[in-house]
């Protein structure tokens, strides 16, 4: 055994570590309120998620990726089941109050679903997509992935929960893009979403709409498909501020509620503006560990959370948030190298889906502090308290162990 | 699969770490920008969210007479007041306290009203509360966020209503007197002094209050107190020392006839110290402390009585006949008589001008006098005749000159100028160019028509009798630099002459219920016509009137004639003087009743600025401001 630990990624053991042990001090941090609240214990329990996930990443490295590949129908079914499951039955809980994306049986909560599903999906797109023969070349080729990732999307954003569902989507393109399939056909499978974005104002609309004619004419898809891209848009574009102009004002705030339901919409500029007020005042070197007085005083909101990042910011300072983006950022790029050394297609894809599940909730929880993107509360891996996500990590870790040693075992690595 | 081919995947990879790469650079970039650019502006934001700052109030400086004993002070009070938050939080912890802090809909509406004023103050709740409401509410700290209670310095009158006209009282600044560069640097909310010596001497009592910090959490509740950022205390304001004899102000308000309106001052005549400045009614400076209740500041303002209205500098009577000694001086000062000389018509009752006949007071006639002797008697035929000889303009000249138409320049706030024409000039515009006669004098001469006069000002004229001719201005804690110098140019012997015919008023003319067996008084009796009831009673007398040390004069409302008022100045001054007082409350007032000339008619006067018509004290009456809003 002792044997097999020197055999681990060193590279990718010590970020981990040091991006646990940062997100704990962190935690630890986000608890010493002047009103001390359940927050000011949550680190000790995180550290029991810690071991647990230890465990589950010992356990998935112990799993050869040929028995993962055989199980993954059976895991992507059972995620889906119980995503199903919990929009019948789910409640809110934590700082997720306002969704049913608790899984919850007699009163006890098992956890978030939602967590289990990402890497559900990523092990389902890594089989799928390894299985192929050639990269996805047309859009009707694009229908199995997104069928795979947009089930669970859609319960997903069904419980609402905005946030998750947005890192499936995010999972979908990063997969598809590293399985080969071509830039411009995950374009135009992006394109309706970029024309509703662009709707809202009828340049810009009309600008994206010419230069799609443009690039369909370079590209030229097969006819329909074509066609369909250019009618997706159109609709769109049409339909889309006429209907969002008839709704009244508090039905506007209901449907912006109900695609984000962690943030009351009155309260959202005020979530944000304590934030930026928490990192701003940080400034080069911090108010010190623990010392935060926009955290000690409550003005940040889930403090533990999804607002963790600010609590780095205020505390610590620049220095202390360029050496966690550092931390991070080493993470993506050792996930980086062993996917690209993987010895299978499913191996490189599930590391690749990994990296890229990271990164996004990186990307965005990041983002959501300094207002770069809007408010989702998703969590920030190994910093936000929650044992589904943590667990999830953990197991994504586990899953890379493996498949680095593995290319190491074979030689493959060197390469 | 081919498409796994390192090369390929190497070119991917190439792809997503550029796309990593960038990402990451706008992340630092952004936060860049949010922490090192923006970090004075985020600084101050979250210093803002944090702190908020209290202002602790300077405790004013204390007041005090002349030997030292206090005159205003201040005593520890408790204030209760609200940290700033949203209004509908404010309203509702206000709804939670208002059992325990007997608010009612209205007082909370004026909290409300006072947070929206002074946004990022506190506001105030109770600004004087009785420690059984502080404990009460103290105990319930938990429960009301935002709530601060502080100690703060009370201003305190020990001795209420004697003194309130001239220590005035305090009250919170307002919105028009910020706007004025001598109150600019109070806070909002601050206390100013609203009148007397508090008003006056404001610059110097208020003091600079200081400022600290207390920390607050999110919803507004107070979390530490000081240590978050330093503490400016206050600075108190000086002590006043004032000239005021505070054993003499209580004497003279406990011998002042109870329920009766008018006022008393007592002065140095050697240097203008005011000794005593009291007027009756008054009203209680501590009920204004924290704020006056509407119902108090209602019954002063309505009262007929103007318990308000300082009567020693606010308000202007007809002299009467202590205006002879003036006409005397005039006279005197002129050459034109000694006070030997006697008047061609002896008295007989009256005296017949034209086809008007002028009464004397005394029906029966005083007979021959000499000029001391008028005086004594107050004999009108005497100074009808006098008047005449002096002839209007040097009258209106001379009294022009000495200051009858103008302020005293006391260092009080609101003094008002006494009334009497310009010159002849005013009889012209009043009743045409030569349609008048010098019959006017008659009237000028003894102390009616057109002649209304505050007590100060006729204080200051005994005052001048009493010293060497020369004015002193009134003060109560320093002399105003710059006023005019005043005198009556009268030789020495002339001013002792006039003593002792003021000597001879106590001691067998007019004003024989004052006279002491112990001390020489000198004084004047004067009764001014009042077209609206009972005459008014003035005597202004000094003593020893050999040296004189102290000038009293008082006016008494509706007391028929000044002869009931002389008692009253002179048991002052016997007090004054460390003298049995007692002797003058036993003795009585004999003389006859007074029944001076007709009230001389106001004609319809012309709308001139340079004519302003004399109108009855009732009239001159300042207008009651508003009351303060707190």
């Amino acid at each position: 055994m002792l044997s097999r630990l020197r055999q681990l990624d060193r590279p990718l053991l010590a970020a981990v570590f040091a991006l646990s042990a940062y997100g704990l001090a962190t935690l630890y941090s986000a608890g010493q309120t002047e009103v001390p609240t359940f927050v000011a214990t949550i680190w000790q329990r995180q550290l029991v998620w810690l071991a647990l996930g230890a465990i589950v990443a010992w356990l998935m490295f112990r799993t050869s990726p040929r028995v993962l590949e055989w199980a993954t129908p059976f895991v992507y079914a059972i995620a889906v089941f119980l995503l199903a499951v919990t929009l019948l039955f789910g409640t809110g809980a934590g700082t997720a109050a306002g969704s049913k994306s608790w899984i919850a049986i007699g009163g006890m909560r098992f956890g978030q679903p939602a967590e289990l599903a990402k890497v559900a999906v990523i092990l389902m797109l890594a089989r799928w997509l390894a299985g192929l023969r050639e990269p996805p070349a047309t859009l009707r080729q694009l229908i199995p992935p997104c069928a795979i990732a947009g089930a669970p999307c859609f319960l997903v954003a069904l419980q609402p929960d905005l946030g998750s569902a947005i890192v499936f989507v995010a999972l979908l393109f990063c997969m598809l893009f590293w399985a080969g399939t071509k830039p411009w056909l995950l374009l135009l499978l992006a394109s309706p979403a970029i024309g509703l974005v662009l709707a809202f104002s009828t340049v810009a609309w009309g600008l994206w709409i010419a230069a799609l004619c443009g690039l369909l004419l370079w590209w030229r898809p097969y006819f329909w498909e074509g066609l369909g891209v250019m009618a997706a848009n159109v609709a769109m574009g049409v339909f889309a501020l006429p209907f969002w102009n008839r709704l009244a004002p508090y039905q506007q705030n209901r449907l912006l509620a109900f695609l984000n339901p962690e943030v009351d919409p009155r309260a959202t500029g005020w979530h944000v503006i304590q934030s930026k007020v928490a990192v701003g005042s940080g400034g080069f070197l911090g108010k010190g560990f623990t010392e935060g007085t926009q955290k000690r005083l409550a003005f940040l909101p889930a403090q533990h959370t999804d607002f963790i990042f600010s609590i780095v910011g205020e505390e610590l300072g620049f220095v202390g948030v360029v050496a966690a983006l550092a931390l991070f950022a080493s993470l993506v790029f050792v996930l980086l190298r062993i996917a690209r050394r993987a010895t299978d297609p499913f191996s490189s894809l599930c590391v690749f889906g990994i990296a890229g599940m990271l990164f996004t909730h990186i990307l965005e929880n990041v983002g959501m502090t300094i207002n770069l993107m809007p408010i989702t509360g998703i969590p920030l891996p190994f910093f936000s308290y929650g044992g589904s996500f943590l667990l999830a990590c953990t197991l994504g870790v586990g899953i890379t162990l493996r498949v680095a040693w593995e290319s190491r075992q074979s030689g493959y690595a060197e390469l | 699969m081919t498409t796994f081919h390192p090369h390929l995947l190497e070119r991917r990879l190439g792809v997503v770490r550029l796309i990593v790469w960038a990402v990451l650079g706008v992340m630092v970039l952004a936060f860049f920008r949010t922490q090192i650019l923006g970090h004075g502006k985020y600084q101050l934001q979250s210093e803002t969210n944090r702190l908020r700052p209290i202002p602790l109030p300077a405790p004013r400086g204390v007041i005090f007479d002349r030997n030292g004993k206090v005159l205003a002070e201040n005593v520890p009070g408790y204030t209760v007041s609200l940290l700033p938050g949203p209004e509908p939080n404010l309203r509702a912890t206000l709804a939670r306290i208002a059992p325990f802090a007997k608010l009612d809909a209205v007082a909370i509406d004026r909290v409300l009203q006072r947070a929206r004023r002074a946004p990022y103050q506190p506001a105030l709740v109770l600004a004087d509360a009785p420690f059984a409401v502080v404990s009460a509410l103290e105990e319930r700290r938990v429960e009301i966020p935002g709530l601060l209670i502080q100690s703060e310095p009370k201003r305190s009158y020990p001795d209420t209503s004697v003194i309130a006209h001239l220590v005035g009282y305090v009250g919170e600044v307002t919105e028009t007197e910020r706007s004025t560069p001598r109150f600019a640097p109070v806070r909002l909310g601050g206390l100013v002094g609203k009148d007397g010596l508090e008003r006056e001497y404001d610059d110097s009592l208020r003091g600079a209050d200081g400022l600290r910090f207390v920390e607050v959490s999110a919803v507004g509740q107070m979390v530490r107190e000081g240590a978050a950022a330093p503490t400016l205390e206050p600075v108190p304001g000086t002590e006043l020392h004032t000239t005021i004899d505070l054993e003499l102000q209580r004497y003279i308000a406990s011998i002042f006839p109870a329920g009766q309106r008018g006022a008393v001052l007592a002065m140095n005549p050697n240097t203008g110290e005011v000794l005593a400045l009291y007027s009756a009614p008054g009203f209680n400076p501590n009920r204004f402390v924290g704020g006056v209740s509407p119902d108090y500041w209602r019954s002063l303002s309505e009262s007929p009585a103007t318990p308000l209205l300082d009567r020693v500098i606010q308000a202007r009577y007809p002299p009467g006949s202590t205006w002879k000694l003036a006409v005397a001086s005039m006279a005197l000062k002129r050459g034109i008589v000694t006070l030997r000389s006697r008047m061609p018509i002896p008295c007989r009752g009256g005296l017949q001008y034209g086809n008007r006949f002028f009464r004397c007071w005394a029906a029966e006639g005083h007979g021959d006098l000499t000029l001391a002797e008028a005086i004594a008697q107050s004999c009108d035929v005497y100074f009808y005749q006098l008047g005449i000889k002096l002839g209007v303009t040097s009258l209106l000249e001379d009294a022009n000159e000495w200051g009858f138409r103008s302020r005293t320049g006391i260092d009080l706030p609101g003094e008002v100028a006494s009334e009497f024409p310009t010159g002849p000039e005013y009889y012209d515009r009043l009743y045409g160019a030569r349609q008048w006669t010098a019959a006017v004098a008659l009237n000028l001469a003894i102390g009616q028509g057109e002649n209304a006069q505050t007590l100060i000002d006729m204080v200051r004229l005994y005052q001048m009798l009493a010293s060497d001719g020369r004015a002193r201005t009134p003060f109560v804690v320093r002399p105003v630099r710059g006023a005019a110098p005043l005198a009556l140019d009268l030789t020495p012997d002339q001013l002792a002459g006039l003593r002792l015919a003021m000597i001879a008023v106590v001691e067998q003319g007019t004003a024989r219920g004052s006279r002491l067996a112990s001390l020489r008084i000198a004084g004047k009796t004067g009764t001014s016509q009042n077209p609206h009831g009972p005459d008014h009673g003035w005597f202004i007398g000094f003593g020893p009137a050999e040296k004189p040390e102290i000038v009293v004069g008082a006016i008494v409302e509706f007391s028929q004639h000044g002869t009931a008022v002389a008692p009253l100045v002179s048991r002052a001054i016997a007090h004054y003087l460390g003298l049995d007082e007692s002797v003058a409350a036993t003795l009585r007032v004999t003389v006859p009743t007074d029944s001076a000339p007709q009230p001389f008619q106001l004609p319809v006067l012309p709308r001139l600025d340079s004519v302003r018509p004399i109108l009855p004290p009732i009239d001159t009456l300042r207008v009651i401001p508003p009351p303060p809003t707190r």
